[in-house]
């Protein structure tokens, strides 16, 4: 395998295993998040979950679709920055919001269920496009793209397992909810500037041509 | 293999010696189980039977209140003898609310429940009874008081025991939780909580409670794991006048066989917790670790 390819296999992997920590250490402190307006009842882990669920497939679905365009490293940053940015209003006006919500749903497991599509929908969304778009970049001989995927989901779906035993065993312990998402905010536009700077060093387009 | 099941069977056994179980029942939250042993009625939340009782009532004298943290939570009103509205959250067999309503008849009260299969397994198996003095509300705690608040409800003494032996409900143990409660009560107005004593949990607790609050009263008990805080809107009284309330709750109690006298001495206003531990928030509540710590 050149070099090169090697290099940008490695990224891809890198940034998919954190997208699927993120995803997960979010989806763990969205609980913490709608606790205090919802309470923690087992209707507010299912809103959260059924929010992720559907944000995941649909972001599946259309990051399907973009890796059909010109699929590159330098284009698949432009997801975690994305996934940081809509991240940025969760963290500053979550409470506002779920105080407007609050005062108009009654049922809390409704309330619980649109607060979660708002704060967490979209950045989730980004982040679920991730997988899809990093198959179409390890790819590069159809008969091998089994492998591929199952290799991609093996990596990030361990990012996700570690992401949940990391932040429900020791981030809370250590820090403010707050300051957990910040850093996967952080973290997010590092990915971002990692698959800028190793897309200019590669400076190939990747995958078979189309 | 056989042996291996022979063990098992023996340790089971062993496990539930002298519990007879009476009703067990799943629900949404918990696994709960009612055991009799000895002329007691327990309520049990867990899936083993040694766990710690939640509730316990004599089976032949419902006067008789089992618990030692029940009797240290009527000692609360040492503080505050003449309630008239209150809120409690978590209700166990509900025996508590029982014997306030029963003393105090102008007390009304709502009592709030997050799991259903609790209210059922308490009116069918605790002789809680709903009367015209108690409505009880089946949400989560924390709910119901944000929204108390933005009904403008005031309430003169709020009793907070949602606390089961093995697992803390984290939002109604921070500061933003407190302060809800706090500005529920009227002036004059208590809160009383059922707490932990043991663990690294009382001190980060203790303190969360007095930076809302201010000064408390920690009251514990030889022979109990739990600890009562007592907190007020207005300044605590002093022991003369803690001692006055009991003698004038005496015959109140009396039928229940419980004098509060013998809590005065123990209501301790002094902080003998450590006092730099980091506060409780709804940004860092993670009860059930520290627990463990």
């Amino acid at each position: 395998m050149p070099i090169k390819r090697r290099i940008t296999n490695w990224t891809v992997l890198t940034l998919a295993f954190t997208s699927g920590f993120i995803i997960m250490s979010i989806e763990l402190l969205g609980g913490r998040v709608l606790a205090p307006y919802f309470g923690s009842s087992i209707y507010v882990w299912g809103s959260i979950i059924t929010v992720f669920m559907v944000a995941l497939s649909f972001g599946y679905l259309i990051g399907g679709h973009l890796s059909l365009q010109t699929p590159r490293l330098s284009k698949y940053g432009f997801f975690f920055v994305a996934a940081a940015i809509t991240a940025v209003p969760t963290i500053l006006f979550g409470d506002a919001l779920m105080d407007w919500v609050f005062l108009r749903f009654e049922d809390p497991r409704y309330g619980s269920l649109l607060a979660a599509m708002l704060l967490f929908f979209v950045p989730t969304a980004i982040l679920g496009m991730i997988a899809p778009y990093s198959v179409r970049l390890l790819v590069e001989e159809t008969h091998e793209s089994g492998r591929v995927a199952g290799g991609l989901y093996f990596i990030s779906t361990l990012g996700s397992a570690l992401g949940t035993l990391l932040t429900s065993f020791y981030f809370v312990l250590l820090f403010e909810i707050n300051e957990i998402l910040v850093t996967m905010v952080i973290a997010l536009v590092c990915c971002f500037l990692i698959a800028i700077v190793v897309d200019r060093k590669v400076e190939t387009k990747l995958g078979p041509k189309v | 293999m056989k042996i291996l099941f022979a063990i098992t069977l023996l340790l089971i056994s062993i496990a539930s010696y002298g519990d007879k179980v009476v009703h067990k029942e799943k629900s949404l939250y918990r696994n709960i189980v009612v055991t009799e042993q000895a002329g007691k009625r327990c309520l049990v939340f867990s899936i083993k039977l040694q766990e710690r009782n939640q509730t316990c009532v004599d089976i032949n004298d419902p006067t008789h209140i089992v618990f030692a943290y029940v009797r240290m939570i009527f000692a609360g009103l040492l503080v505050n003898p003449e309630p008239t509205r209150g809120l409690m959250i978590g209700m166990g067999g509900g025996t508590i609310s029982s014997v306030l309503t029963g003393i105090y008849p102008n007390l009304t009260m709502d009592l709030v429940e997050v799991d259903a299969a609790v209210v059922k397994v308490a009116t069918d198996y605790f002789g809680f009874r709903k009367t015209p003095q108690i409505d009880v509300h089946v949400t989560d705690g924390r709910v119901f008081a944000r929204r108390a608040l933005r009904r403008k409800e005031k309430y003169d003494l709020i009793i907070l025991d949602a606390f089961t032996g093995e697992y803390i409900p984290e939002h109604l143990m921070t500061v933003e939780f407190l302060e809800n409660i706090k500005s529920l009560l009227t002036p004059g107005g208590i809160v009383i909580a059922n707490t932990f004593a043991g663990s690294s949990l009382y001190d980060h607790e203790s303190v969360t409670y007095s930076a809302v609050f201010g000064p408390l009263f920690s009251l514990k008990m030889p022979g109990t794991g739990n600890r009562v805080i007592v907190a007020s809107t207005v300044d605590l009284p002093d022991r003369e006048t803690l001692m006055a309330n009991a003698m004038m709750l005496k015959p109140n109690f009396e039928q229940y066989k419980i004098d509060l006298r013998k809590y005065v001495p123990n209501m301790n206003r002094d902080p003998d917790w450590k006092t730099d531990k980091r506060l409780l928030t709804d940004q860092y509540a993670p009860a059930n670790l520290l627990r463990g710590h």
